[in-house]
């Protein structure tokens, strides 16, 4: 019996149109946009300026805080200007322009294939590195990975959970990853414990990647202390706290961390960052993105720089198809539609899901028949439907008595409504609304 | 038998009457007969457009305070104001009427659409999700969370423009508006004698040449009309210029230098004479349109302004 979170869940269609294409290198285009802030935290703060010569992994921007993370370059060339752009987040940011000349490489990175199994480092030296490497959360929501594997004093790690769920449709990129760069993860897992200071770690593979599960598991067994464990394919388990579920059986608290069950996750493509920074001195700079949807012709994985313009990735997967309704950054659960198909790929980018006009269209909303669906599969036990009727009526304090904040977005309510309510739009709203009061009542 | 039941059950109420009687002088409250006098002059719409928390948390402070400064019932204005004035025996203080002004003009003809956005009509919803439908990433969206809080039905979105409308008799400066719109577009300004306003119509913070492709109705930043202005009443930050109406002194001189029309005059009476300026076109449409919304220059006198000049200023 395999395991799997138990609260909740559903099964969209998987749709893993792109699996088992090979990842393939996208050439750098002639003008890459580096966002200031592609992660959670505050944005990175410049240190070029306009007119700087940069190569590839030259520090562009330096973490702005605690939790955020430094920005490298992703191409050579000169710093064209730094302005505002649009990004995935729909408004104009703070971002570096950066025109390409050739392609060469700051001479500390090591870009040879061969792989690098031992490190001396000690665990603060590790952390140091991905700090240095700028390395976030790459299943997509960009948390700084130095600071989770900072825990905060009185809680100790125990277990090291490593997300290769790749629960939302469509994507694969975690998945060739793995099929890929098997050996180089495991590596990656190993510094991981080290950092962590645990001696298990988990690898949580969803069933429907069989070849993976077996590939990992192979690998695995030379590396004493970790482990790979198939789990039931169910919608969100790549979520942090659904995925301790499945692999410990133990529940996070409203409000509290990961760390409070002993637990750190990370994702698999973040693993892989990890190991490149420490054992290759490769800063994070590209990273891996599904192009995919019904109607794209050659579905792929591709290994990309950051800052390529999304449509340059559309261009190489074959062009958009002609009834293109909707082009998703991220996958068709999570992702968010995109305004423009010139914003650049950023750190969190894991996949481009183009839609065709009949799966985009919003079906009409009805009324609320109370049949409580939503409320069976919100994976985190709320009740989505009293939650949207509170933000509707703005009674925060009756959505926070409701636990609105433990809400992961994961939309799981909106795509069982049979009535097609919004319900995630107005919790994401409502949840903005009270985590703001919540803050400002802590900060009081 | 009856007897001692009358006489026992009496004795009991009297004792009973007794106690509730030192307990009503004990613990009595105190409350000002005057707060209730002025919560019955007050509208009683409760709208908190006065800071406080419905009508009688305004009559209580109101009896508390010892001068009426700064109090106004926005609902009811100056003869309500007077009135609570007399009950309280204190100097009434002519407060300024404010109204709400929305300071967008990215007309559907001004501002390209861009994309279409098919989600919940919502402002609040539509911009946690991004910009908006058109290159401008700060204006009106136009999807009516601003009705949806005004109690006094005083702003609607117009359909042909897309973009919320005050109606200015209607309008009591409330401030509901201005707390629900996600944008940050409304502001409560100075009435302005006989209705008389000037304000920049726009809120983009893009530098001038992204404004302007976004919106041809736009505030760039160039920074005229803060140069023009005698009374130093403009400042302009970030890019959009802003007119501190406690300094505007309605010489409409900013008006006919704005090379894109951003500024606006509202209820003023058309100019009489023509400066014999190029820039007179342009003037004299603005003053002729008066209206709550001037319509789309004409072509030529964008021309005269020479938005070309301006761009090279930004550039630099």
């Amino acid at each position: 019996m395999l395991r799997t979170f138990r609260i909740g869940g559903i099964h969209p269609p998987e749709n893993k149109l792109s699996a088992g294409k090979k990842i393939t290198a996208i050439a750098a285009p002639k003008q890459v946009i580096i966002p200031l802030s592609q992660h959670i935290g505050a944005p990175a703060q410049a240190l070029v300026k306009k007119g700087d010569v940069v190569k590839v992994g030259t520090l562009l921007a330096k973490a702005g805080g605690f939790v955020s993370a430094n920005i490298h370059s992703s191409v050579s060339g000169k710093v064209n200007k730094i302005d505002n752009a649009l990004d995935t987040s729909g408004y104009r940011r703070p971002a570096i322009y950066i025109d390409v000349e050739g392609d060469e490489w700051e001479e500390s990175i090591d870009r040879s294939e061969t792989l690098v199994k031992e490190c001396n480092l000690s665990s603060k030296e590790i952390i140091d590195k991905i700090a240095e490497a700028g390395i976030v959360g790459m299943g997509g929501a960009t948390f700084p990975t130095q600071v989770k594997l900072m825990p905060p004093p009185g809680n100790k790690a125990e277990i090291l959970i490593i997300n290769a769920v790749e629960c939302e449709p469509y994507l694969t990129a975690d998945h060739e990853l793995m099929m890929e760069k098997g050996e180089q993860i495991l590596v990656g897992v190993t510094l991981l414990m080290k950092a962590a200071n645990v001696n298990k770690a988990v690898i949580g593979i969803e069933n429907n990647k069989p070849d993976a599960i077996a590939h990992m598991t192979k690998l695995a067994s030379s590396y004493p202390g970790v482990e790979v464990m198939p789990l039931k394919v169910k919608y969100p388990q790549g979520g942090e706290k659904q995925l301790i579920d499945a692999v410990t059986a133990r529940q996070v608290k409203s409000g509290a961390l990961p760390i409070s069950v002993g637990a750190i996750v990370q994702n698999v493509g973040t693993v892989y960052a990890v190991y490149e920074a420490v054992q290759k001195n490769k800063p994070l700079f590209e990273r891996v993105v599904t192009v995919t949807g019904k109607a794209v012709k050659n579905p792929s994985n591709f290994l990309v720089r950051i800052g390529t313009p999304i449509s340059t990735l559309i261009e190489a997967a074959g062009g958009i198809p002609e009834n293109t309704g909707k082009i998703i950054g991220g996958g068709p659960m999570m992702g968010k539609a995109l305004i423009s198909a010139e914003v650049p790929v950023g750190k969190g980018s894991s996949g481009v899901l183009l839609m065709t006009k009949e799966e985009s269209v919003r079906k009409p909303m009805h009324d609320c028949i109370r049949c409580a669906k939503c409320v069976s599969v919100c994976p985190m036990g709320l009740n989505p439907a009293f939650l949207m009727r509170s933000t509707v009526y703005q009674n925060w304090e009756m959505a926070e008595a409701d636990h609105i904040q433990d809400c992961i977005e994961c939309g799981s309510c909106s795509f069982t409504c049979p009535a097609n309510r919004p319900l995630l739009d107005q919790i994401r709203v409502g949840k903005a609304k009270v985590m703001g009061i919540i803050r400002s009542r802590k900060s009081k | 038998m009856i007897l001692i039941a009358v006489i026992s059950l009496g004795a009991i109420g009297i004792v009973g009457a007794l106690l509730l009687y030192g307990a009503s002088k004990k613990f009595e409250v105190h409350e000002d007969p005057r707060i209730g006098q002025v919560q019955e002059a007050l509208p009683g719409a409760n709208c908190g457009g006065c800071g406080y928390a419905g009508c009688a948390g305004f009559a209580g402070a109101c009896v508390k305070a010892e001068s009426l400064d700064g109090m106004l019932c926005p609902v009811g204005g100056a003869p309500v104001m007077a009135k609570i004035a007399s009950i309280l025996g204190k100097e009434a203080t002519a407060a300024e009427p404010k109204v709400a002004v929305v300071r967008c003009n990215g007309t559907c003809q001004a501002r390209p659409r861009t994309n279409t956005y098919d989600g919940v009509k919502s402002c609040t919803i539509a911009s946690s999700l991004y910009g908006g439908e058109t290159g401008c990433t700060f204006g009106c969206l136009g999807y009516g969370d601003c009705v949806k809080a005004c109690n006094f039905d005083a702003i609607h979105i117009n359909p042909e423009t897309g973009i919320a409308e005050v109606d200015e008799e209607k309008c009591t400066a409330c401030g509901a508006c201005v707390k629900a719109c996600p944008k940050g577009i409304i502001e409560l300004r100075k009435k302005g004698p006989k209705s008389r306003r000037i304000y920049v119509c726009c809120v983009n913070k893009d530098k001038g040449a992204v404004a302007r492709k976004a919106c041809s109705n736009a505030c760039i930043g160039c920074g005229k009309c803060a140069k023009e202005c005698p009374f130093g009443a403009i400042t302009v930050e970030n890019n959009v210029a802003y007119i501190d109406y406690t300094k505007c002194r309605m010489c409409r001189k900013c008006v006919a230098v704005c090379p894109t029309g951003a500024i606006h005059e509202l209820n003023f009476p058309p100019r009489k004479e023509q400066p014999a300026e190029s820039k007179a076109p342009l003037a004299e449409s603005k003053a002729q349109t008066e209206t709550k919304l001037p319509t789309h220059q004409p072509e030529a006198a964008q021309e005269t302004t020479s938005p070309i000049e301006v761009k090279e200023e930004i550039k630099k």
